[in-house]
């Protein structure tokens, strides 16, 4: 099948290669339950793709399929150019997985399960191996059983970046790591992709993906309702502003890169909550200051929040048609 | 269960929440938890041990109408491979209906009750600890000694339905009402004992799967006890009454009853709970009494695929039970020279019986029994490796290895190598172990050679087991647990099928059924080829089944 597996680290492939990933149109249902309905998901080479939606939208179903473990009901998938059913095994030798929920071998230690993992893919690679433990502080002495849910996650990421291959699976990486280690997780990543190498990035967090990645694309209830690179999808990178004033807000409307202000009286005073575009900041807060700001509360606005703001129609229609 | 909240704006507690609590806070709730979780489960153990009742006195009823019958009977289950696998033998002399079920059947059941037990004491405690789920409901408004407690009831309730079921049929099939309630009562107080056993081992280790290990290798030791005690004086000697199994035993039902052995268990089960509940004082939630040790940093050279990974999860087990099988069959071969004796007593009293069974063929006949046994015991090991897989699976291991360079054909090679391996390493140490017992006491013939042949011909009977199980796994993995079903009537096939005068087509379920029982039968090629046949086909479509279907975790 393929005779060339060594490829990686040195070559940076570019954009009008094969994708890593191409997905069109994919369903998949368990019984009544529509898992994937119609979802379209592209990773091209070289690049980190973010793959973002809540929790039970279909984001580890769509990756178990990609693994060859969850048998797709129509749609097309393919892997590195192969077909991740039939192909399994081959393809598997040019990629590394992390789940999310990470359950090891109860009788064997950490480094053990790191040695068996790299052994069962392949290549092991001593000096990064040992390298990776160091940098995630990782104990490899230790019985699994007695492993937290963040070092259990930490056997998981050591064992795929040990790895030298081609494409990256990582599902919620990050649940349950300090934010120490979820620093050195974005360093490592950084480094991977430099090596040319790609990256789907499973994830429920907004920071962690406008963070990492080159692409994004957001899924809801089972297909894709957005995707594009960050870049397009600006207007999704807003921060929720809650601002109390001495003198009336309701000029701030017509500020560029202000959207949907409420306006309401309080006992301090007027209470204005709005959102604003991240790179509108500047003429924000120059507006601002001619109206007495008494407190100011900026926070990135959760998914949900997203979600029902501006999808909030679709939504609704697609769950509708879910339920049909 | 009932959510409560606490007034959060001033941290009061509502007016019904204790204020002061006793490690025993919340055994009620847990108790009535634990029902609801477990009553399916419940009923079907203890509608089985009365139905064993049931069916023993009514069809010992129809298969020995008079007393000339059951006094044969006696005779037959005077011999040491029959005691070993009976009782005492109280009433022999004037075999009635109640005292045939009493000394035939109450092992069996107390077995049988003794396993529940284990598994439900420790699925409600150690494995609960061990999921960690108990930690949320620790976490609760729960006394340290609640779970526990709740699981020791929930032991109890579930003893005692199978007390008074097994009671009721007695008493329905028309034995004396007082000895039907007291055998059920054996039953049921034995099983609380090793209930009690479960509770102590679970303190000792921090994993489930261990904790029942330990209670059921108790459970074979005190077996064993009240085999040899047993065989060596009829009635009973003192190694006997070292076996709380003989205690239930030595009520001596519906011939000439009395209670106080029964104290003895009680008194045990007390004990042990304090036990239990002091090592329990000693330890953190989770840990075991050994704490954990630091393990290697760097996998073995060997430990690279689905084998090595296969043999490394299932490797202590198969020491477990080769030193458990191996024990029980050098006991049982050093009974060898028993069946010598009782030949040479027959043949002074009744040189006829000689005529129609020689020494030779008493032997053969003894080794024949021993070996069934032990491959009954083997099939045991055998679901459980293959159902190994299954939780492989379902705890979501099976997903990275999968996510490698590994086919699931050759995953589903490396599992059931090693469950062959550990089949065919037991039935080797069983014949060698048994052959050898029979050795070391003078008995020569036959050969140690012939013992293992007589324990390898059952591996095609074996694999079938494995085969019922990768079949389901292939297709529904929902019911691969089916396996153990076909186990335990293999059991009662096994053990009761002639003297109960089953149906042929219903013993045909048995796998073992079809193996020729050597060295008294003749090697039946064509029978075992027919079995290899089969255990080879559901093989094949169970790893078929499983190429195609989705693989899910939890």
């Amino acid at each position: 099948m393929t005779s060339t597996t060594s490829t990686t680290g040195t070559t940076t492939a570019g954009r009008d290669a094969a994708p890593a990933v191409e997905i069109h149109d994919l369903h998949k249902r368990f019984g009544a339950v529509r898992a994937l309905d119609g979802l379209d998901l592209t990773v091209r080479p070289g690049e980190v793709a973010g793959f973002l939606g809540p929790n039970g939208a279909g984001k580890s179903t769509t990756i178990r399929v990609l693994l060859g473990l969850l048998r797709a009901d129509s749609g097309s998938v393919r892997l590195l150019g192969g077909d991740p059913w039939t192909d399994a095994v081959a393809l598997h030798r040019r990629l590394a997985y992390v789940p999310g929920d990470v359950t090891l071998w109860p009788n064997l230690t950490g480094g053990e399960a790191i040695d068996l993992l790299t052994r069962l893919r392949g290549a092991v690679d001593p000096a990064r191996r040992k390298l990776l433990l160091e940098r995630f502080e990782l104990d490899p002495t230790k019985k699994a059983r007695t492993y937290s849910k963040g070092n259990r996650q930490k056997v998981a990421l050591v064992a795929a970046l040990a790895s030298d291959v081609e494409l990256l699976v990582l599902d919620e990486p990050t649940s349950g790591l300090d934010p120490l280690m979820e620093a050195e997780f974005t360093e490592c990543v950084r480094e991977v992709v430099a090596e040319g190498r790609s990256v789907l990035l499973s994830s429920h967090i907004l920071a962690e993906v406008e963070k990492l990645c080159d692409t994004v694309t957001i899924i809801r209830a089972g297909r894709a309702v957005q995707s594009g690179t960050l870049a397009e999808l600006r207007h999704l990178t807003r921060s929720s502003v809650t601002v109390v004033t001495e003198r009336d807000p309701s000029g701030l409307g017509a500020v560029d890169g202000v959207h949907d202000l409420v306006v309401e009286r309080t006992p301090d005073g007027p209470r204005a909550r709005f959102d604003v575009d991240n790179d509108r900041m500047q003429a924000l807060v120059a507006a601002l200051g001619a109206h007495d700001v008494r407190s100011l509360h900026v926070a990135p606005p959760s998914l949900e929040e997203l979600f029902m703001r501006h999808y909030g129609d679709e939504v609704a229609r697609l769950d509708r048609a879910g339920a049909l | 269960m009932r959510c409560e909240h606490r007034d959060g704006a001033t941290g009061r507690l509502p007016p019904d929440a204790p204020r002061t609590g006793s490690t025993l806070t919340a055994t009620g709730t847990l108790l009535r938890f634990a029902l609801r979780r477990d009553r399916v489960r419940t009923l079907v153990w203890a509608g089985s041990v009365a139905l064993l009742f049931l069916y023993a006195a009514t069809a010992l009823d129809a298969v020995y109408p008079t007393a000339a019958d059951r006094q044969v009977r006696a005779q037959l289950v005077s011999s040491p491979a029959a005691v070993m696998m009976s009782g005492p033998g109280y009433g022999l002399d004037d075999y009635t209906l109640g005292a045939m079920v009493a000394n035939e059947f109450t092992l069996w059941a107390i077995v049988a009750v003794a396993i529940m037990n284990i598994l439900l004491v420790v699925r409600h405690t150690r494995a609960e600890e061990e999921s960690g789920r108990s930690e949320l409901v620790r976490a609760g408004v729960v006394g340290r000694h609640a779970p526990a407690t709740a699981a020791l009831l929930l032991a109890v309730v579930a003893d005692l339905l199978i007390a008074v079921l097994s009671g009721l049929v007695l008493v329905a099939a028309g034995l004396a009402v007082v000895d039907s309630f007291a055998l059920g009562a054996a039953v049921g107080v034995t099983g609380l004992v090793f209930a009690a056993v479960a509770v102590v081992t679970s303190q000792l280790t921090g994993h489930g799967r261990t904790a029942s290990g330990l209670a059921l290798a108790v459970l074979g030791v005190a077996y064993l006890l009240r085999a040899v005690g047993d065989v060596e004086q009829t009635h009973g000697s003192w190694v006997s009454w070292l076996s709380p199994i003989a205690w239930g035993q030595q009520i001596r039902a519906f011939v000439d009853l009395r209670w106080w052995p029964l104290g003895l268990s009680l008194v045990l089960v007390v004990v042990l709970l304090l036990a239990g509940s002091a090592l329990a004082a000693r330890r953190d939630v989770g840990a075991g009494l050994f704490p954990p040790r630091a393990g290697r940093a760097q996998a073995p050279a060997g430990l690279g695929g689905p084998f090595a990974l296969a043999w490394r999860q299932q490797r202590g087990s198969v020491l477990a039970w080769g030193v458990g099988v191996g024990l029980m069959a050098y006991a049982s071969g050093t009974f060898a020279d028993s069946v010598r004796e009782m030949v040479d007593e027959l043949a002074a009293t009744n040189p006829t019986i000689l005529e129609l069974f020689g020494e030779a063929d008493m032997l053969a006949g003894f080794v024949a029994v021993m070996t069934v046994f032990l491959a009954l015991a083997v099939g045991g090991f055998a679901v459980a490796s293959a159902l190994r897989a299954r939780s492989e699976e379902t705890s979501g291991r099976l997903e990275p290895v999968l996510a490698t360079a590994t086919s699931r054909t050759r995953w589903f090679g490396g599992q059931l190598a090693v469950t062959v391996l550990g089949v065919v390493v037991l039935l080797v140490v069983s014949g060698l172990a048994l052959g050898l017992g029979a050795l070391s006491v003078g008995v020569r013939d036959p050969g140690l050679g012939e013992y293992v042949l007589a324990a390898l011909v059952y591996l095609p009977a074996v694999l079938a087991l494995v085969g019922v199980v990768w079949f389901f796994l292939g297709w529904r993995p929902g019911l691969a647990g089916l396996a153990w079903v076909v186990l335990v009537w293999s059991f009662v096939v096994g053990m009761f099928g002639g003297l109960l005068d089953l149906p042929d087509a219903v013993m045909g379920i048995s796998p073992y059924r079809h193996v020729p029982q050597l060295p008294a039968d003749d090697v039946d090629a064509v029978g075992l080829a027919v079995l290899s046949a089969v255990a080879l086909a559901l093989l094949a479509l169970g790893v078929g089944g499983f190429r195609r279907r989705d693989v899910v975790s939890s």
